[in-house]
């Protein structure tokens, strides 16, 4: 254990430098983040994550996002167990009907202001399994959405673009 | 002796590849059950199928114990029912589930009625069979557990971290579970119907979703299935690649699993670690491919791009870093007393429940179970490959952690001897699209099993005679793998709960599709 910390000690962070807020995300972001609501929250937001059908592989992702390179938590961004401690739901995949109620109950229980970004090609429109009996479709027909990350997966620097956008927003 | 020649059968399918297929009547079915219940077969998987022009078949995939053989029968369902395969043999039971809320077929004796995939929200019921009207949404009657001093904790289907969603209701006394009972099937996206009439490449696409982080070995599974199908002959380069790519895909899963354990027990310094393992990793593939997760790689007759030449040194970096870095942290994990405390014999799965469930990857290899599909049945290229398969006996926490520690090293040795031998040529075999509707090719059948990080993935295929998917199942480790965590954490603690639970990591959107 002690060769570990001292050598994270003295090889400098893996942790890389942001990249660029996204300009089609901020200008998506433009109508939906309010003044009031930036006064509010200020540069500090907590997101909760909701999988309403995905495969797995945005979670992948989201997950890489608090690993060394990324940092999430440097952004002032966490990641909270409840939907009652979350401004943002970060939702993913097709919207299933078996989880459709559930998301539903996830975003009535978080607390307002809220922003939803929904994240991957099937969050959009149900991606490659629109038109299942199965999947009711994308994250916009059961809960508004505000930011659109695209992807299949999104890789996590999209994941930090679309994010900082938010933040700019919200700042 | 063949699998088939100790069951009674009717016919045999021509035109089903590699392994046999075969009709069977009531006694061949029966017979198949006998050969379950005494553990000379292992059960493979259990399927429905729409009707055609004559009744819908069940079908049932089977692993002889001794031989390694494998063979696929099929009742004919007289009136929409079949005898149960569950009633007698308890790893069916969730699979004929499926098949009622699917098909609507009905298994004659099932010990357990209860939906299990169809949760009441669909506009139709049965959606692959008669598609009748939809289900009424009803209160799931979940298992008793009685006792004066009990309580019940009701947990998901929304968990509380960046996990699939289902839900957990324990029945616990004080601290200690008493009863766990799953309930699953919220990520059901209806893949087998999406498949039925959709192109080679889109069901490729739709194979490679079933479960993302096993995007290749379901690829890999489904193009295994349609080259059989078709009889295509994959490039011994493709081979290669392939097998890059899904050893590429065990490590990083494998890295994030070891972290994410200790993570389960507060030891955040091998999760921090081990997430930069998994991080280099995919940077290496992406390097190679494309793409981190290697999405869309594996394409039947081959891969769909050659690995990118500056991408090889990369891999060879990643595999310098690991071993120079893993060691320790091995270490780091078998020293750490407080660590090992909360893994060693905690969540105990049995042996002879990891046999007859025929539970593949890390569960089944913990306890002594040593099924690895790339060695029996074994496919190229690992049979040209060497390589051994890990197994344990405890069966705990702690002997899922160091099946996979062992796997890293092993998947490393692969890598290098995948990167040393790599052949020149092609990486893909054109495969012809149909004739045209109606032009008389005829319908061919394919089965696929490739080994994901988490087991063995099954894919069997249907194609028409204008080549597109007729019907195309597909089977997730983890079938077989849940109902055996419900078992292991019967009387552990609750807090023991996170790190069995991840110490299986079996997959949602796998297991619903």
């Amino acid at each position: 254990m002690r060769t570990t910390f001292f050598e994270s000690l003295v090889h400098g962070p893996l942790t890389e430098r942001p990249p660029k807020p996204d300009e089609a995300m901020l200008a998506e972001l433009a109508n939906s983040v309010d003044r009031a609501a930036r006064g509010r929250l200020g540069r500090s937001l907590s997101i909760r994550q909701v999988d309403a059908g995905s495969c797995n592989g945005c979670e992948l992702e989201i997950h890489a996002l608090s690993n060394a390179f990324y940092d999430l938590e440097r952004f002032g961004l966490r990641f909270v167990a409840s939907p009652r401690h979350a401004d943002v739901l970060m939702v993913t995949g097709p919207v299933t009907w078996n989880m459709r109620e559930a998301l539903r109950r996830t975003y009535d229980a978080t607390p307002d202001p809220k922003w939803v970004i929904a994240v991957g090609a099937c969050a959009v429109d149900g991606g490659m399994f629109a038109g299942s009996y199965a999947v009711s479709g994308g994250v916009n027909d059961a809960i508004p959405v505000d930011l659109h990350i695209r992807g299949c997966p999104p890789s996590p620097t999209e994941l930090l673009k679309g994010l900082i956008a938010l933040l700019e927003h919200a700042s | 002796m063949a699998l088939l020649d100790s069951i009674p059968c009717v016919e045999t399918v021509e035109a089903h590849r590699p392994w046999p297929r075969a009709i069977v009547h009531e006694d061949g079915w029966r017979e198949a059950i006998d050969h379950l219940v005494a553990g000379s077969c292992t059960l493979l998987g259990l399927w429905g199928d729409a009707p055609d022009v004559h009744a819908p078949d069940v079908h049932m995939a089977l692993l002889s114990a001794q031989a390694g053989d494998i063979a696929v029968i099929s009742y004919r369902t007289e009136g929409g029912a079949y005898p149960s395969v569950g009633a007698r043999h308890p790893p069916a039971i969730r699979l004929e589930r499926a098949i009622r809320d699917l098909f609507g077929l009905e298994a004659t004796g099932a010990p357990d009625t209860r939906p299990w995939l169809d949760l009441g929200f669909w506009c139709v019921c049965h959606p692959l069979g008669t598609k009748g009207a939809a289900r009424q949404h009803a209160p799931y009657a979940f298992l008793p557990a009685e006792g004066e001093a009990l309580h019940q904790i009701a947990v998901g289907p929304v968990h509380a971290g960046i996990i699939e969603p289902g839900h957990f209701r324990f029945t616990a006394n004080g601290e200690h579970v008493v009863r766990l009972e799953q309930r699953l099937g919220y990520v059901h996206k209806g893949i087998e119907s999406l498949m039925a009439g959709a192109s080679l490449d889109n069901a490729a696409k739709l194979a490679c979703r079933t479960s993302g982080d096993s995007a290749v070995a379901y690829s890999y599974a489904f193009a295994q299935a349609a080259e059989a199908a078709l009889k295509v002959t994959v490039p011994p380069r493709a081979l290669y690649l392939r097998a890059l790519m899904a050893e590429l895909e065990r490590l990083a899963n494998h890295f994030g699993d070891i972290g994410a354990i200790c993570n389960d027990a507060s030891f955040s310094l091998m999760h921090a670690q081990c997430g930069i393992l998994r991080e280099r990793t995919l940077r290496a593939a992406n390097a190679c491919f494309g793409s981190r997760l290697m999405m869309d790689m594996i394409v039947p007759g081959g891969v769909s791009r050659d690995i990118v030449a500056e991408g090889i040194p990369q891999v060879q970096a990643l595999l310098a870093e690991v071993h120079r870095v893993f060691p320790r942290l091995i270490d780091l994990y078998d020293n750490t007393a407080s660590l090992q405390d909360r893994t060693v014999t905690t969540g105990i799965v049995r042996p002879d429940y990891a046999r007859q469930f025929g539970a593949g990857g890390y569960v089944g290899r913990a306890c002594g179970r040593a099924f690895d599909a790339r060695r029996t049945p074994g496919y190229a290229p690992y049979d040209a490959l060497a390589f051994e398969v890990p197994v344990l006996v405890a069966g705990d926490v702690n002997a899922r952690v160091w099946i996979r520690i062992r796997e890293c090293e092993q998947s490393l040795a692969l890598i290098d001897q995948i990167l040393d031998s790599l052949p020149a040529g092609d990486t893909v075999t054109t495969i012809e699209s149909g004739a045209g509707p109606g032009e008389g090719l005829d319908p061919t059948e394919g089965l696929g099993l490739a080994e994901a990080f988490r087991g063995d993935v099954l894919v069997w295929l249907r194609l028409d005679g204008d080549r597109r998917v007729a019907r195309c199942h597909l089977r997730d480790a983890s079938w077989f793998q849940w109902p055996l965590l419900e078992a292991a954490i019967e009387g552990n603690i609750v807090a023991d709960f996170p790190l069995c639970n991840k110490s299986f990591n079996c997959s949602y959107s796998g297991h619903d599709s």
